[in-house]
């Protein structure tokens, strides 16, 4: 048992990362399906779409060739209305309310129908938007994730100057560092970056974090107003024994790492323990089947009735050959000359219901050992509480709280996005960007609320 | 089992479906092939003077991404030699005795053209002969088809010319580009002919190209009227078919239903309201000739359902149910009813009723799902709300009567009874 990369061939990669929502290949296709929705009145796609996007609108606007209008009308209420066709997961949002659930047949593709009309946007620079003249206000957004570009796009289009301050070298955040390397390409999340910033008016300056190179008073001296967006970003700890061996990991770091280099330089073992079950644990799991490990076991603390990841997203990984142990803790690692050999978990059972409501993991005791030779900890993210700490940002256990307008406690900065909600999607971010947009809007008297 | 045979003025066939004169029947290939995939007859493409095509020829009517809800021409009758032709009908006739060959014509506007052709075509030993005084393109510039068609005493006079010739049944074909079939039906039937069908098709412009802003169908970059058919027109030709069934001198003859027709219930509608057959053309040249085996089955256990054993045992029973506006029970009131089990929260009937009909169903905002509620104090009983949900028996519309009597208009302004006051 050994951890190398380079386990496939440059087909083989290429085969298993092939996009996993392939898009409508022609017109026909997407036409076919636009004329299969019904065009509900006050539709509950719409009412379950975070950013709101008026899906029976855009879908009849494919279905009446007016391609242009339909892609106006979902980046008019979701900026990154491209991505979000890619990476939403829709049959927890817009198709799982779709009408056609109810008569026990398959939602519209909502989702592959926003991209076909977003992703001819997006190639072929459709000018769509067009920004008020600048009226001198300027705005400062820490963080060029989906919260910080949607942020920064309703400004600039009301005539305010954006600058953006990101820490990394690319823009769109978690899009381009976080999500599955088969939902969304490199390529296309710059595209996106490019194409929402081509309205003008809008400037990201790259390496610069918050905190180290730039504080937040200074922004607050030289702006108008500040928008933070910082997203949320370390991994959680197990705090087990063992946890520093060689072979242990973060699915944050193994995923951004493989979103970052070639697939073929990305190493994973023959044998995978990924904990969580979560979005991100899905993702860690089916993505290291995908760079050629040869086993990889999902491990949970409850059952599948309390897991967070949706059937979707379960099944993906099912079909990808994961298994999974439910009911299983891991409580410590063993290893051997300082690298990974075994995962030590305790068996769980499910005992009366905790906070959110799902019934809680009790010890029974016994234990288990699972031979192994990498660990991925994907038992969630915490914020970045350090950063938040040092601006004396009002937080609770490091998520920025804010009022019903997204203002935090400080004077003309506002917040949104992962680093307020403590992670939820792309499209959540972009709403909530939005919705930080407009209060800077009324704070700065440019727009009533 | 029941009985699809059908005898139309003497003229038999194992079922009531015919080709009708186009060209799914110009030719002995295709006819032999509609007869080997079991079509009753048909009513071969329109004979005469040769003419000469034009290319292209068809457009159609797209709704909501569904080919040919319409389907436009500007074909005229038989390009072909009358001699071939009249050989192929002969030859035909030999291989397929049991079927249905009636042959259209459509001579030019003198008796000598007229007997000639009658004459030539009754030695094939075909059964029928079907009168085309209907094509409203092409033809009518020539003083022929719908120009006869239009006017009942050159329509009259015509049938007067080919009856001193005919020896087999005459159907004269009528013409919808009128505002009433029934003085030209009650024109040729006058002059002798034997029975009617109806209708041809409609003049029609079906769309323009919106880059080159060419009408369809485009010619070297112009376009002419064509004539329209397809599911589109069936309800405008149930309309003409009934007012002929419901003249008591024009529902004594057989009538061959024609316009529309695709599947075996359409056909069914045409006999109810009194066709005794019916003729199928777009249906075909949208999918070809097994269409037939659905055509027949269907209307087959159709009947055995009702308990028809003879397709004669139901065609025209549903003429008397169509009456004149005032005699329609004003007391009679239905009201929509929503099955909450079925709804699936579209809100069709609601947005619906309340932008264009009378505000009578009730919104309780949910998310994502709304509840849609009949106010049924408000509720017209228009249909509107049950035709345009999308779920089959979910909106029902249930009878609450505002009287127990039969009242009709004339009598309701009689008594002064009042009239809304909203
Ligand atoms: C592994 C994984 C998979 C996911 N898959 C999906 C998916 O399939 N679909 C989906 O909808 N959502 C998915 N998500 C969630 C989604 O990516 C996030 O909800 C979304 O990106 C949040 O947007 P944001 O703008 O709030 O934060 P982020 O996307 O995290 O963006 C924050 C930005 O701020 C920058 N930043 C952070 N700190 C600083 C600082 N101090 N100074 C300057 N800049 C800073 C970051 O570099 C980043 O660019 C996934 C998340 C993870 C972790
Ligand atoms: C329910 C209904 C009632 C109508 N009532 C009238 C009317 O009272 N007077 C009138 O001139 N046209 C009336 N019309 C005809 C319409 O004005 C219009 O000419 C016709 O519906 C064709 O247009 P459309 O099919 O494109 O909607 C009515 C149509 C409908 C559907
Ligand atoms: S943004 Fe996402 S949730 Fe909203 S309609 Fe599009 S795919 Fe669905
Ligand atoms: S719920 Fe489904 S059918 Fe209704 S508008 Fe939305 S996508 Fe169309
Ligand atoms: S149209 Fe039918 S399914 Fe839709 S809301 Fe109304 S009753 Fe329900």
């Amino acid at each position: 048992m050994s951890i190398q990369n380079n386990r496939l061939s440059a087909e083989e990669f290429t085969k298993n990362f092939v996009d996993v929502h392939p898009p409508f290949e022609h017109a026909e296709g997407a036409v076919i399906e636009a004329n299969r929705c019904i065009n509900c009145y006050d539709a509950p796609c719409t009412k379950s779409c975070p950013t709101s996007i008026d899906v029976p609108l855009f879908i009849k606007q494919i279905a009446s060739g007016n391609i242009k209008g339909s892609a106006k009308t979902i980046l008019s209420s979701n900026i990154m209305g491209g991505g979000c066709s890619k990476v939403c997961p829709v049959e927890k949002l817009c198709e799982g309310a779709c009408v056609f659930n109810l008569l026990e047949d398959v939602p519209i593709s909502i989702a592959k129908l926003q991209r076909y009309s977003t992703e001819k946007a997006i190639h072929e620079q459709w000018k769509l938007f067009e920004r008020k003249p600048s009226n001198g206000k300027k705005v400062a957004v820490v963080g060029a994730g989906p919260a910080g570009l949607a942020c920064a796009h309703a400004l600039s289009l009301q005539g305010v100057e954006v600058t953006i301050y990101e820490k990394e070298e690319k823009g769109g955040g978690l899009m381009t560092y976080g999500v599955a390397a088969y939902k969304v390409t490199p390529t296309f999340c710059k595209e996106e970056v490019d194409y929402i910033t081509s309205l003008g008016g809008i400037t990201i300056n790259y390496k610069q974090s918050l905190g180290k190179d730039i504080l937040l008073a200074d922004l607050q001296k030289n702006f108008d107003a500040v928008f933070l967006g910082i997203g949320v970003g370390i991994a959680r700890e197990l705090n087990i024994p063992g946890e520093n061996a060689d072979g242990v990991v973060d699915a944050i770091s193994f995923i951004y790492n493989l979103r970052t280099n070639d697939f073929n330089k990305i190493a994973v073992g023959d044998k995978i323990a990924v904990i969580g079950m979560g979005m991100t644990a899905i993702d860690a799991a089916t993505q290291s089947k995908r760079l050629g490990a040869k086993e990889v076991t999902l491990i949970y603390r409850r059952t599948e009735n309390e897991k967070p990841c949706t059937d979707v997203e379960l099944d993906l990984a099912r079909l990808d050959g994961c298994s999974v142990i439910w009911l299983a803790n891991p409580k410590e690692i063993i290893s051997e000359n300082g690298k990974v050999k075994q995962l030590v978990c305790s068996k769980m059972k499910l005992g009366e219901p905790d906070k959110s409501g799902r019934r809680a993991p009790v010890d029974t005791g016994e234990t288990f050992i699972l031979d192994v030779d990498m660990v991925i900890k994907a038992a969630g993210q915490i914020p970045f509480e350090e950063v938040i700490q040092n601006a004396d940002l009002k937080n609770n256990q490091g998520k920025i709280m804010i009022d019903h307008l997204t203002a935090t406690n400080h004077k003309g900065v506002f917040a949104g996005g992962d680093c307020v909600n403590g992670g939820k999607e792309v499209v959540n971010a972009v709403q909530e960007g939005k919705d930080g947009a407009k209060a800077i809007l009324s704070y700065l008297q440019l727009e009533s609320i | 089992m029941a009985n699809l045979q059908s005898n139309f003025l003497g003229i038999k066939s194992p079922n009531p479906f015919w080709l009708a004169s186009a060209p799914p029947t110009d030719k002995k290939i295709n006819v032999l092939r509609a007869f080997e995939a079991g079509w009753g007859g048909v009513v071969w493409k329109t004979l005469g003077t040769q003419v000469k095509n034009v290319s292209s020829r068809y457009s159609a009517v797209e709704y909501n991404g569904q080919r040919v809800m319409g389907f436009n021409n500007i074909e005229l009758i038989s390009d072909r030699p009358l001699d071939i032709n009249l050989i192929e009908i002969k030859e035909v006739l030999k291989e397929f005795p049991d079927r249905a060959m009636v042959v259209s014509l459509m001579a030019d506007n003198d008796r000598n053209s007229w007997h000639e052709l009658v004459k030539k075509v009754q030695d094939t030993g075909a059964h029928g002969l079907e009168l085309n005084f209907g094509c409203p393109h092409g033809m009518v510039e020539r003083g022929m088809g719908a120009s006869v068609g239009q006017d009942p005493e050159i329509a009259k006079m015509v049938v007067e010319w080919v009856m001193e010739v005919a020896q087999i049944p005459v159907i004269t074909k009528l013409t919808p580009n009128v505002h009433s079939v029934v003085p030209a039906a009650r024109s040729v039937l006058k002059a002798g002919s034997n029975g009617l069908s109806l209708i041809n098709t409609i003049q029609s412009v079906t769309g323009i190209d919106l880059d080159t802003l060419v009408p369809n169908p485009n010619v070297a970059g112009h376009s002419v009227f064509g004539g329209y058919c397809g599911p589109a027109v069936k309800p405008i030709a149930l309309k003409f078919l009934t007012t002929l069934s419901q003249d008591e001198l024009t529902n004594k003859v057989p009538i061959s239903g024609i316009g529309g027709i695709t599947s075996w219930k359409d056909a069914v509608e045409f006999m109810l309201l009194g066709a005794s057959n019916v003729q199928v053309c777009t249906a075909a040249m949208r999918y070809g000739f097994r269409i037939i085996r659905d055509l027949c089955d269907g209307m087959n256990n159709w009947m055995d359902e009702k308990g028809y054993k003879n397709i004669e045992d139901f065609v025209g029973l549903s003429v008397p149910k169509m009456i004149k506006w005032e005699e329609l029970d004003i007391n009679y009131h239905i009201i929509a009813n929503i099955d909450q089990d079925k709804c699936i929260h579209c809100g069709l009937c609601y947005i619906a009723c309340e932008d264009t009909s009378h505000q009578s169903i009730n919104i309780e905002k949910g998310n994502p799902y709304n509840k849609y509620t009949i106010k049924e104090e408000e509720c017209v009983g228009c249909n509107l709300c049950k035709i345009v949900c999308p779920v089959s028996d979910c909106i029902t519309m249930e009878e609450h009567r505002k009287g127990d009597e039969y009242l009709n208009w004339k009598e309701f302004q009689k008594r002064g009874l009042p009239l809304n006051d909203h």
